[in-house]
């Protein structure tokens, strides 16, 4: 196991080549860095897994320590690595999501001029998010968590000449930044009180020290939870994620769907023991995922772009993920966040080959009768579209999303309220990916296709789609099998969830139920949506149906309450005595530059003239004083 | 008597100069220069230095104004320049240097007869010229041939076409 | 006989110096600023040999020597730049470079 600092050395060699030799590597040599780092890496995580579960249960984890990275003061920090089950699930999603969204890169950016630009940030994305989860003190993951989030400002900006895609990558980073303030100053926090920051024995030092539900505990927890809010997109900081769109759509694949934004989750996860001792903070994080999951569902209902609509179902399947949090069903929110991983990312995959395909159309309203045009990203499409609606018993997303909603209601700190949530947010979600997948493959042909995928983008597409329909028989409720490979995996990492006795009888009642909205919900939107040579955009009133499409009106919220006095602040700062002070002074300069470079036009004879009357003030005041 | 040949030759430096500076054709300015430079020897020779009136006559009049002859001449080449030089030809182009040279010929012709400087005025030979120059200067003379020769690399390279 | 003055040798000086000083700020002609600093070295000279003779010593002469060094040197290297701008700009008209970079 003397390997696993490689791990993320590998991805961040492929980035330094990619982005030192970008004008001399030949295209080609481009592809086998980009994608060859990222599959290097993949078998050396599966390597690691083996390893780990070579020395389970005896050994449920080690360190791999690199070097001191800071030592000053009380602080001792090392470049040291953690590696355990919770670890190796989301190193084997990251580098083997990764890869294949790698592959696929290869030929949807093909045309593409700054090729090598694109897969160095790739490259650098996947270093920074398996440093972020490999960490072994909060510092180190936080220099992963900036890590990733610079890559996703530079991937969403990917095509900078855009305005609008420098807008929506800002919009990014300054967003994601106010949770990072959040998670940094917690971490200031919990510095403070336990005095040491590597994650095993904050949470150690944490729970001796402090009693359950303590208020500077809870107030830490909170802060971070403010950093996971941030970076997973979750209420009250959602705003950014529909508009990282812009980037290309592998970025969306693998930043905005499969990984980065899943880092909340991780940390979550990460640090369950300091959020198990304070009941508040958990309260909050399920209540933030159960609104943000209706919230983003219903947005994803009214919208145009394809993107948009997968962008909002990515917030609303992390609300789920931060739902099971709450409840504390860790292994459900671990195992949603793999399974949400395949899924989503086969469903942007799919997306950007029909957007590839249909030279960048990405209304879904132009779009269309695609099915026999392109079969295999029909099929494709159809296999994640059906693990995201939780098609029951065929698709991994079914099985995951059915031991949230089981578990929101039967753990300790579930309740009917969280079950209900999660019930809507199921009926939502069938409803909205129906409506998609019709809007998209049925109906009349309305855009030409250009050229169908290539094999580098129909592989990834076709691993994916059996990833997304398989990857659920890991782990099925013990009414349909029993299967337990993953949360007994996970156990080593994470506590098993604890399920409330008398309400285990209503277990495949609840099933069923859920089940039945699944599937009543694709029902209702052929019903709804059914195809038409002219779906009508919305069957909502206008108002209703605009201020969903506005995700809302979030954006005009915070575009009211901060955006705008900030932008009055700055302009008010912007004009005060001190500023003018300091402007007078720079035009008094640039006055003052004006005249002395007129004594500098360039012409020999000003300048003996300057030299004469020089040297006659000279010699007459020799000769007078 | 000799106070008076000074004057003279004072007179004739000034008007030569003056001569120099209003001209509008290059070379006559050089022909009025070079007066004015024999109108200044004359009065070095008249101050007891005879060393430096040679060297005024040989190296300005000579060489650099040579020099100068050299660079307008190469600046105006092909058939416009042969007839300008016809008109360069013309007696009232020449007559006024000539004039004045006249006067300082005759001038140094009077001196030579009277075989006289200034009175009170010591003449300070070459040799004692020499002498020192070799002996409290020999540091200034070796600057000298630095410079001489910073200025041989200089124009050398200067005039190079690239 | 009289002898003449130092104060009349340095007054020569002055004007042939001034005229020089005159010719180097009016013209224009790049030639004629030369033929200016030409006049000033040698009305400079004309000052040092007046001074030497007042106290019979070589020195003047010796300085006198120097300066026709100088203007030796000055003279070839400003007669190359003469070249030099007259292959860049085809004039000799110093006003018209007068830019930084021609």
């Amino acid at each position: 196991m003397e390997f696993v600092g490689y791990i993320p050395l590998l991805p961040f060699a492929g980035f330094l080549v990619l982005a030192l030799g970008a004008q001399r590597l030949t295209r080609p040599l481009v592809g086998v860095v980009g994608v060859g780092s990222i599959g290097a890496s993949a078998l050396l995580s599966a390597l690691t897994a083996a390893g780990l579960l070579k020395r389970l249960p005896g050994e449920t984890a080690f360190t791999k320590t690199l070097w001191t990275w800071i030592d000053t003061g009380g602080l001792h920090l090392d470049m040291a690595f953690y590696i355990d089950s919770l670890t190796v699930v989301m190193m084997l999603v990251i580098t083997f999501v990764g890869f294949f969204i790698h592959l696929y890169s290869t030929g949807y950016m093909a045309e593409d001029k700054d090729y090598a630009r694109f897969f160095a940030c790739m490259n650098l994305f996947v270093s920074a998010m398996l440093v972020l989860v490999m960490a072994e003190n909060l510092p180190l993951l936080y220099l992963g968590w900036e890590g990733v989030g610079l890559c996703s400002y530079l991937l969403i900006g990917f095509w900078y000449t855009d305005k609008a895609n420098g807008y929506a990558a800002r919009k990014a980073f300054v967003v994601t930044r106010v949770g990072d303030t959040a998670m940094a100053v917690g971490l200031f926090l919990l510095y403070n009180h336990l005095g040491t920051l590597s994650i095993q024995p904050t949470m150690i030092k944490a729970s001796s020290l402090w009693p359950h539900g303590s208020g500077t505990l809870t107030l830490a927890t909170l802060l971070l939870l403010g950093g996971a809010v941030g970076k997973s997109a979750q209420l009250p900081l959602q705003t950014w994620l529909p508009d990282a769109m812009a980037g290309p759509t592998p970025v969306s694949a693998l930043i905005h769907a499969a990984t980065m934004v899943t880092a909340g989750v991780y940390l979550i996860a990460r640090t369950h023991v300091l959020f198990m001792l304070s009941p508040l903070a958990m309260t909050v994080t399920a209540m933030i995922g159960a609104a943000t999951l209706l919230i983003a569902g219903f947005s994803a209902l009214c919208q145009h772009d394809i993107k948009r609509v997968l962008a909002y179902s990515t917030i609303s399947q992390l609300g789920y993920m931060f739902l099971a949090l709450g409840v504390g069903a860790w292994s459900a929110a671990v195992f949603h966040l793999v399974t949400h991983a395949f899924f989503k990312a086969l469903l942007f995959l799919a997306a950007g080959a029909v957007i590839h395909a249909l030279h960048g159309e990405q209304d879904m309203f132009r779009m269309g009768g695609l099915k026999n045009r392109l079969p295999l990203t029909f099929w494709t499409f159809l296999a994640g579209a059906a693990s995201l609606a939780a098609l029951p018993l065929v698709t991994a997303g079914f099985y995951s999303k059915d031991m949230i909603i089981w578990e929101a209601y039967a753990s300790p700190l579930g309740g009917y309220g969280f079950w209900l949530a999660a019930m809507a947010g199921a009926l939502v979600t069938s409803l909205y990916t129906s409506r998609m997948v019709i809007l998209t493959f049925f109906g009349t042909v309305k855009t030409p296709v250009h050229h169908p995928p290539g094999l580098s983008m129909t592989l990834p597409l076709s691993v994916l789609a059996v990833l997304s329909l398989t990857a659920g028989f890991m782990e099925t409720p013990h009414t349909l099998g029993g299967v337990h490979i993953f949360s007994g995996l996970l156990h080593y990492a994470l506590p098993e969830t604890k399920i409330v006795q008398s309400r285990i009888t209503l277990e495949i009642l609840f099933q069923i139920l859920a089940a039945t909205t699944a599937v009543g919900g694709i029902v209702w939107a052929f019903f709804l949506y059914k195809p038409q040579p002219e779906p009508a955009p919305s069957r909502l009133p206008k108002s209703i149906d605009r201020f969903l499409f506005s995700g809302w009106g979030f954006d005009g919220l915070y575009d009211r309450v901060f955006v705008r006095p900030y932008l009055a602040l700055a302009h008010l700062d912007k004009n005060d005595i001190i500023d003018r002070f300091y402007l007078a002074l720079s035009q008094a300069s640039l006055g003052c530059n004006r005249i002395f470079s007129l004594t500098q036009n360039g012409r020999l004879r000003t300048y003996v003239w300057g030299m004469g009357i020089g040297a006659a003030v000279v010699i007459f005041m020799a000769v007078t004083l | 008597m000799t106070n008076v040949v000074f004057y003279i030759a004072a007179a004739v430096a000034v008007l030569s100069t003056l001569m120099v500076i209003t001209r509008m054709n290059a070379v006559h300015a050089l022909l009025y220069l070079i007066v004015s430079l024999q109108a200044v020897a004359l009065i070095f020779f008249l101050l007891g230095a005879p060393f430096a009136a040679a060297l005024e006559i040989i190296i300005y009049a000579g060489a650099i104004m040579i020099l100068f002859v050299f660079v307008i001449m190469m600046l105006n080449l092909g058939p416009p320049a042969i007839a300008k030089e016809r008109l360069l030809l013309k007696p009232r182009m020449w007559v006024g240097p000539a004039v004045l040279a006249a006067v300082l010929l005759s001038e140094l012709f009077y001196i030579l007869a009277n075989k006289g400087g200034i009175a009170g005025i010591v003449e300070v030979t070459p040799k004692a010229v020499g002498l020192v120059l070799f002996g409290p200067y020999v540091l200034g003379v070796e600057l000298s041939s630095f410079l001489l020769l910073a200025g041989l690399v200089g124009a050398f390279h200067l005039a190079r076409q690239e | 006989m009289l002898t003449i003055p130092t104060s009349h040798g340095l007054i020569l000086a002055g004007i042939i110096f001034v005229l020089g000083l005159v010719c180097v700020l009016v013209r224009r002609n790049i030639i004629f600023i030369l033929l200016g600093l030409e006049i000033m070295f040698n009305a400079v000279g004309l000052a040092f040999v007046v001074a030497g003779a007042k106290w019979g010593q070589a020195d003047g002469q010796i300085m006198f020597l120097f300066i026709l060094t100088t203007t030796a040197a000055e003279v070839s290297i400003g007669l190359a730049l003469v070249f030099k701008m007259v292959h860049h700009f085809h004039t000799l008209d110093i006003d018209q470079a007068d830019r930084m970079k021609g």
